[in-house]
């Protein structure tokens, strides 16, 4: 006899176990080496780390191969990996100021002190395949060792000699230095720790852009559109977007002192908005931040614009778009939390339908049942629910 | 899974574990009360039951004895997933006996035997607050928790009676705990409300996602919310289960061919195995 639901023990092993061959593909064609994804899909390993949480390129690049380029999949594996780490200690803030650049661009000023280095950006490429890239060699673009580099990479090389141990002046602080910046958000003791303290409303700033670094670019980016055109009046400008190496300093007690631990790849953004002023305060501008491990330049960006909307509540601004109702934001820009709530539906639910269905045939015997009363159901009808009818009508009466 | 030494007991650190079973303490002083705890990710998705996972992760002892339900059913392939989970994190012993089980984790059921005072039930919870489809807002459902400000609840379930005659919500039915707070019990039908009533055993809820813990300690006063017009009541079906003959059991409806028959049976499997089981044993002693 049939019997409901049974197997699913083995059922899941022959799934697995195909997967993983899916997983492999066509034997004869080489494997790709974590290496190689970390080397040449970068910003693929840079997304996942920015929204895994997790500095750790060999593990990013392994959760993309194991995850088949699956991003979401692959943040995934590699924050319930972080989750399991234990923590030795909190780092000294990164210094951002201090950047070793590799690209920094400002779109309100023309030129800056220490310039715009446009580093290894896709800007200004023309969005054409190029096909020498499917064949075995290399396109010549991607060398600039030759005498005949293009001037893509001449722009790069200049960038890099401009690269120095000089810190780059930071874009906002001119403005401050005009007092037209409004300072605020002074964060008041430590820091809270969304990974260890769930979320509360109001959220602090501090909670907030923690849990927007995290966030998942496509909502961020949509969520920024939607205040640039229309739902959001924030006029955002890109003061600074700046990509480059930061160390990552320790203080350790019994030493007295700060320990470096290494550099990290960060990405930064300032954006720089309007504000019209109040009665209290005169008008200035405003900012929005965003940050992210590696070059993850579009989620700083969409990043920046959208903290700068969940600022409205304090800035006294009114509340009446998606992007600045920060419960909307918060509770839902997570992709682990999204997308297991999403895909849960694929779970038994046999249960809940049961019980619903039930509920529907009761509420249409009763429909019919009332109908009939009325005297305007066909005698077809009346057949199909005439059995069905008396007990709720009984009870009913 | 990879690497198993490279994880703690039950995956999850000492410390993490700890914060939980702090959170747990908190929930039980307090009957259906939701406490924020800091909810960490689990290598299964949101959703999915990380809720249940963590807090059983943080309850389960060496000498435990796990058995891990979802629809009823020790088979289906979320409860494997999770009893495998901590069969490799935890090496504990697991089981599909309800009556062997020290834990139980479970996804929308309460096994039919009645639960004893030496066992916990942990429910996977996907939404832990009752009012998040009257009021969005989180900020505003804490206050009306606080304020024990019900009363649009009770307007929500007379509008149903004004529009059908009936309450329709049928699972994650509503109920109010210790005549104080209002608790979504998870979405385990109605039909098996009046279990939390008076429990013998420790009810323990985990929403993971919303990062909320709740509890219904043992002998705890719960009812299920109604109107003396319109009392509660559970489901009931014309049918009888196709294998054991229950006709006291939660049924499952399952379709056998393309015609559209169908066939009713037990969801709470281990239970109708055994009633199966004590027919084929009766059955053999009369024939001996």
């Amino acid at each position: 006899m049939y019997v409901a639901v049974k197997g699913g023990e083995k059922a899941i092993d022959e799934a697995h176990q195909f997967l993983a061959e899916k997983r492999r593909g066509e034997t004869r064609i080489e494997a790709l080496s974590a290496e190689q994804i970390s080397q040449q899909l970068g910003l693929g390993v840079d997304r996942v780390m920015t929204e895994g949480s997790l500095y750790d390129r060999e593990l990013a690049a392994l959760a993309l191969k194991q995850a088949m380029g699956d991003s979401v999949e692959a943040i995934f594996l590699l924050r319930a990996y972080r989750t399991t780490l234990p923590r030795f200690g909190t780092s000294t803030p990164i210094e951002t100021d201090a950047m070793r650049v590799e690209r920094r661009i400002s779109a309100t000023y023309k030129d800056v002190p220490g310039g715009q280095a446009l580093g290894p950006t896709f800007d200004y490429t023309h969005r054409l395949l190029d096909f020498a890239l499917l064949a075995e060699g290399e396109s010549k673009l991607t060398h600039h060792d030759s005498s005949t580099q293009s001037v893509e990479s001449k722009l790069a090389d200049n960038a890099e000699s401009s690269v120095n141990d000089e810190a780059y002046q930071r874009v906002s602080n001119f403005l401050r230095q005009e007092a037209l910046l409004k300072e605020q958000f002074k964060l008041s003791g430590k820091a809270v720790d969304i990974t260890r303290e769930p979320l509360k409303y109001p959220c602090p700033r501090d909670g907030r852009l923690q849990t927007l670094a995290r966030a998942d670019e496509g909502f961020l980016i949509a969520l920024a559109y939607s205040t640039q055109r229309g739902y959001g009046r924030t006029h955002p400008f890109a003061g600074e977007i700046r990509m480059g190496y930061v160390e990552v300093n320790l203080f350790i007690e019994e030493l007295g002192f700060d320990l470096c631990l290494g550099e990290i790849c960060v990405t930064e953004c300032d954006m720089i908005n309007q504000f019209a002023g109040n009665e209290q305060e005169p008008p200035q501008f405003t900012s929005g931040y965003g940050v992210s491990f590696g070059f993850c330049e579009r989620k700083t960006m969409a990043m920046a614009l959208v903290d700068r909307s969940l600022q409205a509540e304090e800035l006294g601004e009114v509340v009446d778009t998606p992007a600045a109702q920060a419960e909307f934001v918060l509770s839902h820009c997570d992709n682990v939390e999204a997308s297991g709530f999403v895909s849960h539906l694929k779970l038994p639910h046999y249960v809940d339908f049961q019980s619903e269905l039930a509920l529907v045939r009761k509420m249409r015997e009763e429909f019919f049942d009332s109908k009939e009363r009325e005297g305007q159901v066909t005698s077809n009808d009346t057949d199909l629910e005439n059995s069905l009818t008396e007990q709720t009508g009984a009870s009913r009466a | 899974m990879p690497n198993q030494s490279e994880y703690n007991f039950a995956y999850l650190d000492e410390q993490s574990k700890r914060t939980i079973r702090r959170g747990l303490l908190k929930a039980v002083a307090i009957p259906g009360h939701q406490v924020p705890f800091a909810g960490r990710e689990m290598p299964m998705p949101y959703g999915w039951g990380t809720g249940g996972v963590q807090v059983t992760a943080s309850i389960l002892g060496a000498d435990d004895c796990l058995k891990v339900i979802d629809q009823g059913s020790d088979d289906t392939t979320n409860a494997v997933s999770i009893r495998r989970f901590f069969d490799k994190t935890a090496l504990v012993e697991t089981t599909t006996d309800t009556e062997a089980a020290t834990v139980i984790q479970t996804r929308h059921r309460i096994p039919e035997q009645p639960l004893t005072n030496n066992q916990i039930l942990v429910f996977q919870v996907p939404i832990p607050e009752p009012l998040r489809f009257i009021e969005p807002s989180e900020s505003e459902t804490m206050k009306m928790h606080a304020l024990e400000e019900y009363g649009v609840m009770h307007v929500k379930l007379y509008e149903d009676i004004a529009h059908h005659g009936h309450i329709a919500t049928t699972y994650a039915y509503p109920v109010h705990v210790n005549g104080r707070y209002v608790m979504d019990p998870s979405p385990i039908p109605k039909f098996d409300n009046p279990k939390m009533h008076m429990s013998d055993a420790l009810l323990l809820f985990g929403a993971g996602r919303e990062k909320r813990l709740y509890a219904i300690p043992p002998y705890t006063d719960v009812k299920s919310l109604d109107f003396d017009d319109h009392p509660f009541e559970i489901q009931q079906w014309d049918q009888s289960c196709a294998l054991c003959g229950c006709e006291h059991s939660f049924l499952d409806e399952v379709i056998v061919n393309d015609e559209g028959e169908r066939m009713f049976v037990c969801s709470d499997s281990h239970f109708c195995q055994q009633r199966v089981n004590a027919k084929l044993n009766m059955s053999e002693a009369v024939e001996v």
